[in-house]
């Protein structure tokens, strides 16, 4: 049987190193892997691992593609940190985007950006309500919110389907599902940047992570909740002693991460697509997920893993534009970075022994 | 951590510098954007077979840049800008939902040509093309008419929109000019690619009595049901007899590469247009067999005697002899559409929201 024990002393020594051994063996790895599919080396890896910072607009757009990640990301952070897992980040951001897009709808001359704030707040409200059915049904029936999470999530995509395909859709769209285009106050503009212009597609919803990370940072660090938080994730019995409130404590964190999801779909819909169609977000929840851990659960650590995940996937795009290197190829290395980091992060923290079973 | 793979991308940045920009310049740019990937079977592969024939026509005279598995959101805005920030001079967007994301980039680039399959908006540097995918359902029809012993016939749809309901009512067209007993019963399966829902649909058709089926799905589910099930079907997209050797009678080929050659020749002479249609949903460029961008696949699994009059219905639309919505015509539920001797026009295929005579059931609204 392996055994993992908890390192008493970690060394920040490897601490620092073992997230550059992993990428190294990654490089290395997949290196040979490049090699046996006779794709040029050297410049395969820089298609992958740097192209994507080699120009201003390349690297505003990993922001973009990063920015709905870390948002529901952070959110995550609440629940995973409380050892609820809430599985269903996609479907409260779909169902967060329904609410908000359809309330813009609404007001189809709108050009203040009242609209845009109102839609930021029943976004979230949206997102939370999706969660807070995970939520009761846990607290009070105590079903697994694992599963419920997961399932709502295809409620909600066929959920949104219906809508854009029947009371939403646009007249003039020859019977494609695809809603009205959003009033101008309800969309989120690029940032025209003094001197340089537009970047790619970066636009002003990115910069809430701005605000989102020191946030939940001070939050989940310095507050009595955030500690109350943590405890519930470290022992129950400890929170139980210490008289914390467990059932409150998982209701909010759920509310809280579903409505932060709700947040994330509505800067990704406003600023990217600027009306609802069947499919608002691209497996986001899921991949947030991963982020969440690889940023080790901290603020910002969660914008590092973020930034790491969309970058792969940029990188996957040029390698394929320039190289021709199939979608597959790439995708294991992506596969590799997550494992190779996750692993060294494991060894750092315990240690593993192997004990023979009788 | 951070602070570390900053270091380890300046350090691999300076190691590599020397292999950038090494492209040559004097070829035709081609770009495509793949909604999946190409795989062996349906929409996106055959946007690869045609891919693969301007490669065999103009060789070293183009290079070829493709991405696959571009989501229809932000993912396609950026992959399409960047394949005309690389220097393709022609783009190629094979899905619907890139029609936004296409237009957007377009604005952005005024001296780059866009070619987006399927959608209506255009400008002056975004074309259109689509196939005329009904002309092949007629085909269908005929053949499903003579072969069937049931009178049943099943039907896969994807979404209820014009596009898909045309090609039941050209179906059902075909159908009754030579079986007025049999009747057309839809499913829809609310998705272009799930072969777990087609494969369910298919199954439930062949329950309720079909022995032919058909689909506007894009998988090779149906057809591999029908052949255990001793039911034979019709391959979307491309030919699909590999699934399903005995259950295939054609396919509707989707042959988009002498449009692709043709855009492609039009840039290289300088006298690339967006072309002259008429301005309703299917774009300038609706070519069907006539213009050999739908082609059927070898008849099998039938009789001579069908297989000759396929040929003949499939040579009639060619010629343009034989036109697929004359009048007479009749709505299901009996209200007339247009009397003898008209003829419905593009515009008005693109308006349907009915089902004709032969098909059972009403479009879901």
């Amino acid at each position: 049987m392996i055994e993992f024990t908890p390192r008493k002393i970690q060394s920040s020594f490897w601490a620092i190193l073992s997230p550059i051994i992993s990428i190294a063996i990654t490089i290395f790895i997949g290196s040979l892997i490049f090699k046996m599919l006779s794709y040029p080396v050297m410049e395969s890896l820089y298609q992958v691992f740097v192209s994507p910072f080699s120009r201003p607009d390349r690297i505003a757009d990993i922001f973009v593609k990063a920015c709905p990640l870390i948002i529901i990301g952070l959110g995550l952070i609440f629940c995973f940190k409380a050892n609820i897992w809430n599985i269903g980040a996609e479907g409260q951001f779909i169902f967060g985007t329904l609410c908000a897009g359809s309330f813009a709808l609404l007001f189809p001359e709108t050009k203040t950006y009242t609209l845009l704030f109102s839609m930021f707040i029943i976004g979230f409200i949206g997102g939370a309500i999706w969660s807070s059915i995970p939520a009761i049904l846990k607290v009070r029936l105590n079903v697994n919110e694992i599963l419920v999470s997961l399932m709502l999530v295809y409620v909600a995509m066929l959920f949104i389907d219906f809508i854009v395909r029947g009371p939403l859709r646009d007249p003039m769209s020859f019977g494609f599902p695809l809603s009205k285009v959003y009033p101008d106050g309800a969309i989120i503009s690029k940032v025209d940047f003094p001197f340089i212009g537009f970047l790619g597609q970066f636009h002003y919803g990115i910069f809430i992570i701005l605000i989102l990370c020191p946030l939940i940072g001070f939050f989940i660090n310095k507050t009595l909740p955030g500690f109350q938080i943590k405890i519930l994730g470290s022992s129950i019995r400890a929170s139980e002693f210490a008289g914390f409130n467990k059932n409150k404590i998982t209701f909010y964190v759920l509310l809280v991460s579903g409505g932060l999801s709700g947040v994330a779909g509505v800067i990704e819909v406003s600023a990217n697509m600027g009306r609802l169609q069947p499919e608002v977000s691209f497996g986001y929840g899921f991949t947030a997920i991963i982020v969440a851990f690889l940023g080790r659960l901290n603020p910002y650590g969660v914008v590092i893993a973020g930034i790491i995940i969309a970058t792969a996937k940029l990188g996957a795009d040029n390698a394929q534009m320039v190289l021709g290197i199939p979608k597959v190829v790439t995708g294991i290395f992506e596969g590799m970075l997550l494992f190779f980091l996750l692993a060294g992060e494991t060894i750092q923290k315990y240690k593993i022994s192997i004990r023979k079973e009788n | 951590m951070y602070k570390n793979f900053l270091k380890i991308i300046t350090f691999l940045s300076i190691l590599v510098s020397p292999f950038l920009f090494t492209s040559a310049y004097a070829k035709t740019k081609v770009g495509f954007v793949y909604l999946t990937t190409p795989g062996d079977h349906g929409w996106t592969y055959a946007h690869e077979l045609g891919k693969q024939m301007v490669k065999k026509e103009f060789g070293n005279n183009v290079e070829i840049s493709i991405v696959e598995n571009v989501p229809e959101g932000p993912d396609a805005t950026r992959v399409i800008r960047e394949l005309a920030k690389q220097g393709n001079q022609i783009i190629f967007t094979t899905s619907f939902g890139y029609m936004e994301p296409t237009l957007k980039v377009a604005k952005e680039f005024p001296n780059v040509k866009f070619e987006h399959m399927t959608g209506y908006k255009r400008t002056k540097n975004v074309a259109t093309g689509n196939i005329r995918f009904y002309e092949g359902r007629y085909v269908q029809g005929v053949v499903a008419g003579l072969m069937t012993k049931t009178n049943k016939i099943g039907y896969i749809g994807a979404y209820p929109i014009s596009e898909v309901i045309m090609g039941i009512n050209a179906f059902a067209q075909g159908l009754r000019s030579v079986n007025k007993k049999a009747t057309i019963s839809v499913i829809w399966a609310n998705t272009w690619y799930d072969p777990v829902k087609e494969a369910d649909a298919a199954k439930v058709h062949i329950a309720e009595g079909a022995d032919i089926l058909a689909q506007h799905t894009d998988s090779p589910a149906m057809l591999q049901i029908a052949e255990k099930n001793g039911a034979l079907g019709f391959g979307q997209s491309t030919d699909m007899s590999a699934f399903a050797p005995k259950a295939q009678l054609f396919a509707s080929v989707n042959n988009w590469g002498p449009y692709y050659i043709k855009k492609i020749k039009q840039l290289k002479d300088g006298k690339w247009n967006t072309g002259d249609g008429p301005d309703h949903w299917s774009g300038n460029t609706w070519g069907g067999l006539s213009t050999n961008m739908l082609t059927l696949s070898k008849f099998s699994n039938m009789p001579t005697d069908v297989a000759k009059k396929a040929q003949a219905a499939h040579d009639g639309i060619k010629s343009g002899k034989l036109k697929i919505f004359a009048g007479p015509l009749k709505t299901n539920d009996g209200k007339e559409i247009i009397g003898a001797g008209k003829t419905l026009d593009d515009g008005a295929l693109w308006g349907m929201n009915y089902y004709l005579e032969g098909v059972t059931g009403k479009v879901p609204k």
